[in-house]
């Protein structure tokens, strides 16, 4: 029985990954039938997963074992319950604080939190002396570094009309984020590659037992 | 206040006359999060070994090396937890020598190491208030144009004309994104336009907290232009939670109901370009905007408008022409300033041998 399941499932991937190369062709019921199975299978996958793994281990099981030393967990409890009453039309209104303090501490949290990662790292990894080095080329990239980060935060200037002089720097900072942007598009399309590669692997290794 | 925690010394076991002199002391690191101590010595001998003795008391190697410079910062320590190390000078005199210390690292209320830090979002912040104050008062900010936003009349123009739909993704991220917020603000502006000219909005949500603020936003933009009739909360809807079923939905969407124009606005990762290629296969006129770097090159190359990065941010207050908005925006604009200059006088600073400048900032990175 576990030996024609698993057969059972291989064939499975095989057609629905068909299914999901076909749409390379044009929409198509192959297509339609595979992504509503995959939207609604993982809809109700992801419903249960979140049930089990956050809802049970973190607020139900504590509260049950423990009710006095996790009196706390109340709060989010009781800001969830505020969102399902969305789902009366009356009481809709009350979703609105849990929605609130959802972006309000998200705000907060994450400012502290991009001021050290994105922006004190990015300026004193560009504090460097340039001319360090004896190598020509590592001097010219690290004066490119500089430039480059000066001209690119200048371009996000916005109080300033960019005309004139005032424009150069900008177009400067432009270039060097359409370059950045470039390099890093090939360079993301080679590691998308892996994936077709994976699917390719599959269907080659897996199904046809064509490849070792 | 300057707390020191340690201990010195507990003993010396063979001291040998030929052996080098060697005194060895901990102090705990002054001003931080109670998690590095600094192990200092002082010896003739040229190398020097510190072990650290681990929970079964096994002594563990955690340092071998020149005995110069005369100290060691053991971190990543659990604050108030006693630990011991102990100290030996290689080449060891005839017989074997050593010196054991334990000590304590405390937790103080401020991180030194974290100065700049607190400088810098103090000086920004105070800007912010200053400009939206000034803005308050009625002082006009300008603002540069940013023609990703000035497309969205287009957009919803062109969708009316074909009597199509308008699509609108707020991104893979849930509501703790900062992306997914400044997405909901510019949903709130669309909607406003697509109410006025009467065209319809479908938004599908990755997470259910995202698709309340979603259908918040919608349905606040309707009542404000005076069209809650025209409100159809069944159009603002959740896909899956799973990241390629809700693309593979999306795609659906797109290619069934031919929205006339696509926005992607908020966080995204690997299905950028999946979306964004379809929706380009469709002929809709599209929109882009992230603050994710790897993905904004799939969305420049397959989007007719993208909103890079801080551009992104600086919608909602383009886009609503709102003082206290634009006073918020015209701060941010004083904080690149400040980071230039910072910049440029910490290359100056370097260049010249003040490495203080440097150490300052990086403080905060430890």
């Amino acid at each position: 029985m576990s030996n024609f399941m698993s057969i059972f499932g291989l064939w499975l991937s095989v057609f629905f990954t068909f299914s999901i190369f076909s749409f390379l062709y044009k929409d198509n019921p192959f297509y339609k039938l595979a992504e509503q199975i995959f939207v609604g299978l993982s809809a109700a996958y992801w419903l249960v997963y979140l049930f089990y793994s956050i809802m049970l281990p973190n607020l139900f099981t504590k509260l049950v074992h423990d009710f006095r030393g996790n009196i706390i967990l109340l709060i989010p409890a009781a800001l969830g319950i505020m969102m399902l009453l969305r789902i009366f039309p009356k009481t809709q209104w009350v979703s609105r604080f849990p929605i609130a303090i959802m972006i309000g501490t998200s705000a907060g949290i994450n400012m502290v939190r991009y001021t050290k990662s994105d922006l004190l790292s990015q300026i004193s990894a560009t504090m460097i002396n340039p001319f360090a080095s004896s190598s020509p080329s590592i001097v010219m990239g690290n004066i490119l570094l500089i430039i480059g980060t000066i001209c690119g935060v200048y371009y996000f200037y916005f109080s300033k009309k960019q005309e004139g002089i005032s424009a150069v720097p900008s177009k400067l900072g432009i270039w060097f984020l359409m370059i950045s942007f470039g390099a890093s598009f090939g360079y993301t399309v080679m590691a998308r590659i892996s994936l077709l590669i994976g699917r390719l692997e599959f269907l080659l290794k897996d199904w046809l037992h064509i490849i070792n | 206040m300057k707390a020191i925690c340690l201990t010195i010394l507990i003993g010396f076991l063979f001291v040998l006359p030929l052996m080098a002199a060697t005194d060895f002391y901990i102090q705990d690191v002054p001003w931080d999060e109670g998690k590095a101590l600094n192990l200092l010595w002082d010896t003739d001998a040229d190398s020097v070994l510190i072990q650290k003795a681990d929970s079964a008391g096994v002594w563990q190697p955690i340092f071998l090396g020149n005995s110069t410079p005369s100290s060691y910062t053991d971190r990543d320590l659990v604050p108030n937890k006693t630990y011991r190390y102990r100290f030996t000078s290689i080449p060891m005199a005839v017989d074997s020598s050593f010196v054991t210390a334990e000590a304590r690292p405390l937790e103080q209320w401020f991180y030194l190491h974290k100065l700049s830090y607190l400088l810098i979002l103090l000086i920004i912040s105070i800007a912010i208030v200053f400009y939206i104050q000034t803005a308050r008062r009625g002082k006009d900010y300008f603002i540069r144009r940013i023609s990703g936003l000035d497309s969205m009349e287009e957009a919803v123009g062109r969708a009316t004309e074909k009597g199509k739909p308008i699509l609108f993704v707020p991104g893979i991220g849930d509501l703790d994104d900062i992306q997914t917020i400044a997405s909901l603000t510019i949903l709130s502006h669309l909607a406003q336009k697509s109410a006025e000219y009467d065209t319809e909005l479908i938004v599908p949500c990755r997470f259910s907290m995202v698709l309340s603020a979603a259908r918040e936003v919608v349905r606040e933009a309707y009542l404000k232009v005076g069209k809650p009739d025209a409100y159809k909360e069944d159009r603002i809807f959740y896909l899956t939670d799973d990241q390629f079923g809700y693309v593979a939905g999306i795609d659906g969407i797109m290619v069934r109901e031919q929205p006339a124009a696509n926005f992607f606005l908020g966080s995204f990762y690997a299905e950028s370009l999946i979306l964004a290629e379809t929706g380009y296969n469709t002929g809709a006129i599209q929109t882009s905007g992230t603050a994710q770097a790897s993905q904004l090159p799939f969305f420049v190359v397959s989007c007719d408008y993208t909103l890079i990065g801080e551009e992104l941010f600086a919608a909602s207050a383009y886009l609503s022409r709102d003082p206290q908005q634009l006073g918020s925006l015209k701060g941010h604009d004083f904080g690149k300033v400040l980071v230039i200059i910072l910049i440029i006088l910490g290359v100056i600073t370097e260049m010249i041998g003040w490495h203080w400048f440097k150490i300052f900032f990086e403080g905060v990175q430890s």
